[in-house]
């Protein structure tokens, strides 16, 4: 008791310099902190994914489609229980900002294999037995407006043209992290469109979605699949959903890295702030921690105080900044729309700013607390007065 | 004849500080037998080495030779870890300057050097409320030392020092930063610990008036100690 009132004591000698480096240390751990959660969301797709969907495309690339014929010859491989199919639209509702992932499925199976998008009965009804319908998750809806029965159109960008479609179906999702702000149409309306407008595109789609009978046959089943069609035209690639994802994030995995990068720089500017602190209250306190000495306190006990004071006041600014983390992740979400199925603070990014933090306030201690150990009392009493 | 063994027993003590390559001697050959219940006050003109001495016999600074006895222990044998734990069971420190932690009350100032034994709060509380009965200070001890004169800073300092009841005091110009009046009632305060509870004092001082109050002077010039001022021997 008598030891913490010191460090609180002694923390706040100078108000105004502790009080703006606990302001540096919150800044600091709220942009770390926002940091990380950008590069959870980033990665939420991937960790939402399902152990027991394999996603079945064309080895070459991505871009490139697959047959439609294709999807007899996987429902036989031993092992799989479901396939769908369907093709990443990328339409565009009224603004090229207005950003938010569309895609063509299969109408019935593509319900099948993704039981995570929970669309009331009736819904589901009425979007299968409409063509031109369309479902949407729900925070794709609030953020649109949209009502069931709302026509919606999307520009196409890789497929020409305007598209409309009705929505007949509002989803949420069946955990947490299931992305609720994705659009869904009838891959046979794209295909029927592209019969008339461009014939050599249709029958053909960008990806199979394989439900598995069990997770522990993934690979198994994965390796028969592609083993089919070794040799032929198309020649396909398939991969554990999660797999899938990483790889299709892979693609800008430079600004993930640079992200990674400026959040563990934050950490290392704000120890040399902090650092900067701790050495000149140390030196401040040279004298004082020479009578510590004299009076019979070890150099552990010495050590203690400059260390316990780092860390204190490291600690207060990442309380203050986790504490603002999670109304500026929300307010950040408002901002960024659907580019993320979701973006909050993860339980691990909380865990990393208390690690850092107390990080911070370790290394920031390690110099004063070797100057205020290592001087000579006679020396350090010399500096009173 | 009574033969009276000395508290601190200073031997062939000598001392030398290093400017690059030059050793500048501080104390040459010293050998001092200071009694328990003595009174003794170093005098000699700055420089001089009382200081360095002083610190020697406190365990603060090192000898490079010779040997200093404290109770019968030689200390110059000692680790820097075994010295801070007998520092706070046997020496108690008054500075110049008072040296007070500004951040802690006067109470919890003289608390700190009790912190480091094994007793419990109440003890603690018990202690420290006798310690600045002596110093008559009890009225004070929630004052922080910016909000005490010069002369109550150093009683409360006293305070600090006898709290742990150790075995030697030691002061280093303790009126140096006082005026006459707050002077007078410091050296009054160890002369009334000297007499009354037999406290060994050891007194660093250039002020004649301060040292008056000692039962025996001693003299340094030049790391050397003599008995008698170097300008009256004749």
């Amino acid at each position: 008791m008598y030891i913490l009132k010191l460090l609180l004591r002694n923390a706040f000698r100078h108000k105004l310099r502790t009080g703006l480096t606990i302001l540096s240390i919150t800044i600091a751990i709220l942009s770390f902190g926002l940091l990380r959660t950008f590069i959870s969301a980033w990665y939420a797709g991937a960790e939402a994914s399902s152990a027991n969907r394999l996603v079945t495309r064309n080895a070459v690339s991505l871009i490139f489609p697959l047959p439609l014929s294709y999807k007899d010859k996987i429902r036989q491989v031993d092992g799989v229980r479901k396939v769908s199919w369907g093709q990443f639209f990328g339409g565009i509702y009224k603004d090229e900002k207005n950003f938010f992932a569309n895609y063509a499925y299969d109408a019935k199976s593509g319900i099948d294999v993704y039981p995570e998008f929970i669309l009331p009965p009736d819904q589901k009804e009425a979007f299968i037995r409409d063509r031109k319908a369309c479902f949407a998750g729900r925070k794709l809806a609030e953020r649109y407006h949209w009502h069931i029965g709302d026509v919606i159109t999307l520009k196409g960008t890789a497929f020409p043209g305007n598209w409309d479609f009705v929505l007949r179906g509002i989803y949420r999702g069946r955990d947490e992290s299931t992305d609720e702000s994705i659009f869904v149409f009838h891959w046979d309306y794209l295909n029927e469109t592209l019969k008339k407008t461009f014939p050599r595109r249709a029958n053909q789609v960008g990806h199979y979605v394989v439900e598995v009978t069990d997770p522990n046959r993934a690979a198994e089943v994965a390796q028969a699949i592609d083993k089919i069609f070794k040799n032929s035209l198309a020649e396909t690639l398939t991969e554990t959903e999660k797999a899938f994802f990483l790889s299709f994030l892979s693609m800008a995995s430079a600004i993930i890295v640079a992200i990674q990068l400026v959040s563990f720089v934050v950490i290392i500017i704000i120890i040399a702030v902090t650092a900067n602190t701790m050495a000149m209250t140390a030196r401040e306190r040279i004298g004082e921690y020479a009578i510590f000495k004299t009076l019979g306190f070890k150099g552990w006990r010495v050590a203690g105080m400059i260390i316990g004071e780092s860390l204190l006041i490291t600690m207060i600014g990442c309380l203050i900044g986790i504490g603002l983390t999670s109304p500026a992740a929300k307010e950040f979400s408002r901002y960024i729309g659907t580019y993320f199925p979701t973006f909050r603070v993860e339980i691990e990014t909380i865990y990393m700013d208390i690690g850092a933090s107390i990080l911070v306030g370790l290394c920031a201690a390690i110099i004063p607390t070797w100057r205020a150990v290592k001087i000579r009392i006679a020396d350090g009493l010399r500096r009173i007065g | 004849m009574e033969i009276i063994t000395p508290i601190v027993k200073i031997e062939h003590v000598n001392k030398s500080y290093r400017r690059g390559t030059r050793a500048i001697p501080v104390l040459v050959d010293i050998t001092l037998d200071i009694a328990e219940g003595e009174f003794l006050a170093l005098m000699g003109p700055s420089g001089s080495g009382k200081t360095t001495l002083l610190n020697m016999i406190a365990a603060l600074d090192q000898v490079d030779s010779g040997i200093i006895r404290v109770g019968g222990m030689d200390i110059t044998g000692l680790t820097e870890t075994q010295l801070a734990a007998w520092r706070s069971i046997n020496v108690g420190f008054i500075f110049q300057f008072y040296n007070l932690i500004p951040v802690l009350t006067a109470f919890e100032n003289v608390e700190l050097p009790l912190l480091l034994t094994g007793l419990s709060r109440r003890e603690r509380r018990e202690h420290v409320e006798l310690a600045l009965q002596v110093v008559n200070l009890t009225s004070r001890m929630d004052h922080y030392p910016g909000q005490l004169s010069g002369g109550e800073q150093q009683r409360v300092a006293i305070a600090r020092a006898i709290v742990t009841d150790p075995t030697i005091l030691v002061a280093d110009e303790p009126t140096g930063d006082l005026d006459r009046v707050a002077a007078e009632e410091i050296l009054e305060l160890m002369d009334r610990l000297n007499r009354e509870s037999q406290k060994t004092i050891i007194m660093v001082t250039h002020d004649p008036r301060a040292a008056k109050k000692a039962r025996t002077i001693r003299y340094l010039d030049k790391g050397v100690l003599n008995d008698v001022h170097p300008q009256a021997a004749p």
